[in-house]
């Protein structure tokens, strides 16, 4: 009979692309935290989810902001002594949170990734990854006012398009992007 | 003459407009030519593997489908472009079952990669492919005096290609030597600026963009050159509102390596896009002086 997978095995298979170790041959030994840039800001650091992951903690991991602070920078998983692909595991930890629509409350994160993810499959080309889910989001009026203005900015001199550019053979790139996830009328 | 598959990124269409037209020059004066890519598309940037990696392989396959076709290398000038071709590109090569996958999927555009050519930073192709020599022999107006901050950001030296040093490089501070400037050594020239945690985590992004500026101020940098558009436009874009946020008075340039190349090469700064910028380079041009 089949058993369940724990959490730290389903993690874990979550990682087929990238390159690393499995989370159990850590040692938490904090070089990852001591990396990362943004760790004051995380709820809780990269080791300890780490340790939580490998105790099946899943309620607390996925509730944790951690891995949507993670900014893909890699630092950790440089250095890490067991190879372990921190960062690749925090891109997996925030796709399993958004197939499983569990994330800590407030993340803006899923809601930002799935309407650019969209938006590429409407066009094959993204508006400004860095400002234009600006227009698509009001995410607190005063954050939005402020990335507004710089827009704005922007715009006077000339470095935002108008309109979102779109590629050429548009059908046939939906049709290669089905063959990979069925998206109905994406 | 060199020539390489050009895959500008959506970023350089508009909004790194001054990288593109800086890249188009500065190659062609060094014998380069960039063929862009017919009807490219985006590559995912991080934001994609948030929801699928097979499909974020698949934007990159597509590209490298139609660089393949030509027979040239493809490079990408923007840091996030490059790190997602160059490991795509990897994966397709090694995994045969990922690639037929992949493959099966881009018969729907008529298209087929069958991993046969390499994927390169813009910068990588002057350090390595035009080399440090032939670029110093080009430069008319060296920018003797400059105090320059190279900064790396992430994804041009991470996650890990090969054996290359990841905690030290040189090549960005080589470049800029050559050029004539003096790079300076500053504490968080390989640290994140936070990417598009600007959108998600807005508080963390702006800190790690105040903590790189102070460390560029620090070592009285005259400018912070970048080879990434992400890079550049938060460090640019987000210096106003750090000041504001922070009651800081950062007044730094930050500018694309190939404007200061070009600079140094005696091209008309208008050519190289300069002009558009929120913290004026004006000041940066007197230190291209024709050498005598
Ligand atoms: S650096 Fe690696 S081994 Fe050390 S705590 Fe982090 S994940 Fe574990
Ligand atoms: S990749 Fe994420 S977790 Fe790792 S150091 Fe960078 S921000 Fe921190
Ligand atoms: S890095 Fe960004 S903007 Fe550039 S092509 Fe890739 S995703 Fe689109
Ligand atoms: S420094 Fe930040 S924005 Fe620039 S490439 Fe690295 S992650 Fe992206």
């Amino acid at each position: 009979m089949a058993t369940k997978p724990s959490f730290s095995e389903e993690v874990s298979n979550l990682l087929h692309a990238s390159h690393g170790n499995p989370l159990r041959t850590c040692i938490q030994c904090g070089t990852c935290s001591g990396t990362c840039p943004v760790v004051e800001f995380m709820d809780h650091t990269p080791r300890r989810l780490i340790g939580m992951i490998n105790a099946n903690l899943k309620e607390e991991v996925l509730e944790s902001n951690t891995y949507w602070h993670c900014a893909s920078c890699f630092h950790c998983t440089v250095r890490c002594p067991s190879e372990i692909d921190i960062a690749g595991l925090m891109y997996g930890l925030k796709r399993y949170s958004i197939w499983k629509h569990q994330y800590p409350e407030g993340a803006i994160g899923p809601v930002f990734s799935e309407t650019f993810v969209k938006s590429i499959l409407r066009s094959g080309r993204s508006y400004e990854p860095v400002l234009a889910p600006t227009y698509i989001f009001s995410y607190g009026v005063r954050e939005f006012l402020h990335e507004a203005h710089t827009a704005t900015n922007l715009m006077i001199k000339g470095r935002l398009p108008v309109l979102p550019p779109r590629i050429t053979r548009l059908e046939n790139f939906k049709k290669m992007a089905n063959r990979i996830i069925p998206m109905g009328g994406a | 003459m060199r020539t390489y598959s050009y895959f500008p990124g959506c970023s350089l269409e508009k909004m790194a407009v001054s990288y593109h037209l800086s890249a188009m020059e500065t190659t062609n004066k060094m014998g380069v030519e960039l063929k862009e890519i017919e009807d490219w598309n985006c590559c995912g940037a991080t934001t994609y593997f948030h929801v699928d990696e097979l499909l974020a392989y698949t934007l990159v396959a597509r590209n490298l489908a139609m660089a393949e076709k030509t027979g040239h290398d493809l490079v990408a000038p923007c840091s996030a472009c490059y790190k997602n071709s160059y490991f795509g590109n990897a994966y397709l090569k090694e995994d045969q079952d990922l690639s037929d996958h992949i493959n099966y999927a881009l018969e729907q555009d008529n298209l087929h990669y069958s991993g046969s050519i390499e994927v390169k930073h813009l910068m990588e192709v002057f350090v390595e492919d035009v080399g440090l020599e032939e670029i110093k022999s080009k430069i008319t107006h060296p920018l003797e005096g400059l105090r320059v901050a190279p900064y790396y950001g992430c994804q041009i030296v991470r996650p890990r290609k090969d054996h290359e040093d990841v905690e030290n490089p040189q090549f960005f501070e080589d470049l800029m030597s050559a050029v004539g400037a003096d790079p300076v050594d500053f504490t968080y020239r390989l640290r994140c600026c936070g990417g598009s945690l600007i959108i998600t985590s807005r508080e963390a992004a702006l800190s790690l963009v105040r903590d790189l500026l102070q460390s560029a101020a620090d070592k009285e940098a005259d400018v912070i050159a970048t080879a990434c558009p992400m890079c550049q436009t938060n460090l640019e874009c987000y210096q106003m509102t750090v000041n504001r946020e922070f009651g800081t008075d950062f007044s730094i340039p930050i500018m694309y390596f190939t404007q200061l190349l070009g600079l140094s090469m005696g091209l008309p700064p208008k050519k190289l896009g300069i002009g558009t910028e929120f913290v004026s380079a004006d000041r940066i041009l007197t230190f291209a002086k024709e050498k005598v």
